[in-house]
């Protein structure tokens, strides 16, 4: 009788799931499980929030409803293979998957598939070239940016000499962790500085000799590009070999409170680049609370709302939404497809009056996203944590890249994938 | 009833020794691969392609690779991630080299190398046993991981140390890369699979297969009656290591397009091909099948069923799959100690009785 009704009802909820309406359709690649979930559940959170939030207050955007299509990856390429193939026949507009392995492999597949990625901060750098990655947008910035960004804060430590220095790479030794390394070299000839690279194999969860070389030959600063228990492993055995928190510096994946809360005092003064602002010292914070929190919709439990991750996912949903926007707007249609969101996608235009539109002013640097260029602004601040306070706050202006290594970097390597892959660069 | 062998005759040697020997499994077995190959192609879509039918194309290959060690041979392995990166990085240094190569040749070539490298490490086979011999092929998983991670000529000298697979064509149809149809994807795997499942189930009932059971059964006694430890291990080696590395280049090449190695070639892999095999059932071609479709497809389905059916939360899905999965895989042991394959053998014996068990 039981397995009756069970049946029954599945039954049903498939004919459900099955029938045809207008509404736009947002996968989300989140993982709520695994070595990598201290950081994806916020990410996941904000990012379902954010769409919620759209549905409750405006109906949608442009008066079409978001539909909401969690996939859970554990950060697992060949989840996150399955993830995609289950969720594009839906009528999939954007795939985030934070995750650096997944987007490697989604990015032919969904070029192929005409469905365009958004790989926000993460994912191939050279992507940015958009006259060879079409379908592929990594504003507002790449990794190489921030290796960059982080090395002009230390020049600025420093006094603008680094020669003679040694800088330290704390790296995830995977595809997401090798990223900045090219960058990293090609600075160090034109600074002067050494580096010395420290792979730190998945999941991170055992760190001691790679900080006992970092105690032995003690590094003028250290960089970390590590993502989930990777990250408050790195930063408690800094404490522990009592490394000088305001020498390490972390990319924006490595930057978030659940990072450095578990350290307690020991991450007091440690850094990290934000792409965006901290806090939920924001007018969108309170319709958040009003229609998804208060009316118990929210994705999580709540408790993460103005934590940095939460805040990017919250950034990555916006973008989407604005750019969904922007391809209503292009197509004249309001249930666009995959290919007008690209469209939309190319033709971002977000200034400082439109985030204080959203609620969200001095959020982060405009975004003016160019055909040739997919990874604009590429900017970047420092943020500094504050144990005693439990807080992030930004200690640096948003400041650029070192755009004349950065631009050949990725013209050489788009160059490289253009020619194993037999394509021929678009004109922009 | 039906399902018998009596007054079915065999009149000659060859009738006699045939892979099956009652009709009805022939009759089961053709009409099955006609219908994989007849028909699949024409009613797949991406979805199946991609999330069930190569992955458990390619993971039946493996598992029946790893069989042939460990349940034909009786040799411990948990080195088959690390044998499925061999494979796996040979195809690609093959095809990148050698873009005009035949992608048929290529996996073969890949297969080849990776039965190399297998002899390697199957010498200390010779001396050791058991749980050593576990622990000795364990350090072959890390060290192949390691060294793909580490020599960058490897992987092409590439900024992010992973390998693409470059679109390949075979009869003016691609096979890898984005835009390979999928029925071409899925026949090009099932050619292997149908082709070195019957290589393995007529190496087993041979010369070879004898010699490995021997050395498996009690290889002193193997050895006085004239069986060679040498040659019956290195060769179980060799001819899993090939298959293991067949299964890793079309792992690389036509499922997944993009690895990195510590996470596609990890330790759980060997886990999970070693699974697959106690599973399906140790000792038996028809079990690696088995124990591959029950160990992948399994969370596949509950996740199908729970999340798209009754719109629960992936997360709490995610982590019921953990429980149900180890249940049932507690389930079976205790239930089936010999594998799901056994379970079959037993409903063949009643089926031959039936309706006169007595």
């Amino acid at each position: 009788m039981k397995f009756a009704k069970l049946l029954v009802s599945l039954v049903l909820s498939m004919s459900v799931t099955g029938v045809a309406y207008s509404d736009l359709v947002i996968p989300s690649l989140e993982y709520r499980t695994g070595p990598y979930a201290p950081n994806g559940i916020h990410f996941a959170d904000g990012y379902a929030d954010y769409f919620t939030l759209l549905n409750e207050r405006d109906g949608g955007i442009g008066g079409v409803p978001v539909r909401f299509l969690p996939c859970e990856t554990a950060y697992n390429t060949e989840k996150g293979v399955e993830c995609y193939e289950s969720t594009k026949g839906e009528g999939s507009l954007v795939y985030q998957p934070l995750s650096t392995g997944i987007t490697y492999q989604l990015i032919p597949k969904a070029t192929a598939d005409g469905i365009p990625i958004h790989s926000m901060g993460y994912g191939r750098t050279s992507a940015a070239n958009g006259k060879v990655f079409s379908h592929v947008f990594n504003y507002p910035g790449t990794y190489w940016d921030a290796a960059s960004i982080i090395v002009k804060h230390i020049l600025d430590q420093e006094g603008g000499d680094l020669n003679g220095k040694t800088i330290a790479l704390v790296y995830h030794n995977s595809a997401y962790g090798k990223e900045p390394i090219r960058t990293l070299e090609k600075l160090s000839e034109k600074h002067g500085y050494n580096l010395t690279l420290i792979a730190v194999d998945h999941p991170g969860q055992e760190q001691k000799s790679q900080w006992l070389q970092i105690r032995r030959e003690r590094p003028d600063y250290v960089m970390m590009w590590g993502w989930g228990v990777m990250n408050q492993v790195a930063i408690q055995e800094a404490a522990n070999i009592r490394y000088p928190m305001e020498n390490f510096i972390g990319v924006w994946w490595s930057a978030s409170e659940n990072d450095v809360i578990p350290v307690g005092e020991g991450a007091h003064g440690y850094k990290a680049i934000a792409m965006h602002g901290v806090g939920d010292d924001y007018p969108l914070y309170d319709d958040m609370r009003k229609y998804v929190l208060d009316a118990g919709k929210a994705a999580g439990d709540g408790s993460n709302l103005g934590k940095v991750l939460y805040n990017r996912g919250l950034y990555a949903a916006m973008l989407a939404a604005e750019a969904i926007r922007t391809a209503q707007e292009l197509s004249g249609e309001s249930d666009i497809t995959s290919e007008q969101m690209r469209d939309g996608m190319e033709a971002l235009s977000i200034d400082e009056a439109r985030l204080s539109e959203l609620g969200l002013p001095n959020f982060g640097p405009p975004i003016q996203v160019t055909c040739e260029n997919h990874g604009r602004p590429g900017l970047g601040a420092i943020q500094q944590w504050d144990a005693n306070t439990a807080n992030w706050s930004l200690i640096t202006d948003f400041t650029g890249a070192d755009r004349e290594v950065v631009d050949a970097l990725i013209a050489e390597d788009s160059a490289a994938y253009a020619a194993e892959n037999n394509i021929t660069p678009r004109n922009c | 009833m039906f399902y018998r062998e009596s007054g079915d005759f065999k009149t000659s040697y060859i009738q006699d020794q045939q892979i099956f020997p009652i009709l009805q499994d022939r009759v089961f077995v053709t009409v099955i691969i006609a219908f994989a190959f007849l028909v699949v192609p024409f009613l797949i879509n991406d979805y199946w392609e991609k999330s069930v039918l190569l992955p458990v194309l390619i993971w039946s290959l493996a598992a029946i690779g790893l069989n042939i060690l460990t349940g034909y041979c009786g040799q411990v392995s948990l080195g088959t991630g690390g044998f499925m990166a061999v494979g796996a990085y040979a195809s690609y240094k093959f095809t990148t080299a050698f873009p005009e190569l035949n992608l048929f040749i290529v996996v073969l070539l890949s297969g080849g190398v990776t039965a190399m490298v297998g002899i390697l490490f199957g010498l200390p086979s010779l001396r050791i046993k058991g749980f050593y011999l576990a622990v000795a092929t364990l350090a072959s998983q890390f060290f192949l991981v390691w060294l793909f991670n580490k020599v960058p000529w490897f992987y092409n000298y590439s900024a992010s140390g992973q390998i693409n697979a470059p679109e390949r064509l075979i009869a003016g149809i691609a096979v890898t890369g984005p835009n390979a149809p999928p029925w071409a994807t899925y026949l090009f795997c099932l050619v292997f699979v149908v082709v070195f499942a019957l290589v393995a189930k007529n190496l087993t009932r041979g010369r070879f297969g004898r010699s490995w059971m021997a050395i498996r059964d009690m290889d002193i006694a193997a050895e006085i009656i004239g069986v060679a430890p040498l040659k019956a291990k290195l060769s179980a080696f060799s001819i899993s290591s090939f298959y293991i590395g067949i299964a890793g280049a079309l792992f690389f090449l036509v499922y997944l397009g993009a690895v990195e190695p510590t996470e596609a070639f990890g330790i759980d892999k060997s886990f999970l091909v070693l699974f697959m095999i106690i599973i399906g059932g140790l000792g038996s071609i028809l079990g690696s099948f088995i124990g591959a479709a029950f160990m992948f497809l399994m969370p596949v389905l509950i996740k199908n069923i729970l999340v798209n059916g009754l719109g629960w939360s992936p997360d709490i899905v995610a982590h019921l799959i953990l429980m149900i999965v180890g249940g049932l895989i507690m389930f079976f042991l205790i239930v089936e100690p010999h594998g799901l394959a056994q379970l079959w053998r037993v409903t063949k014996e009643k089926l031959r009785l039936w309706p006169f068990p007595h």
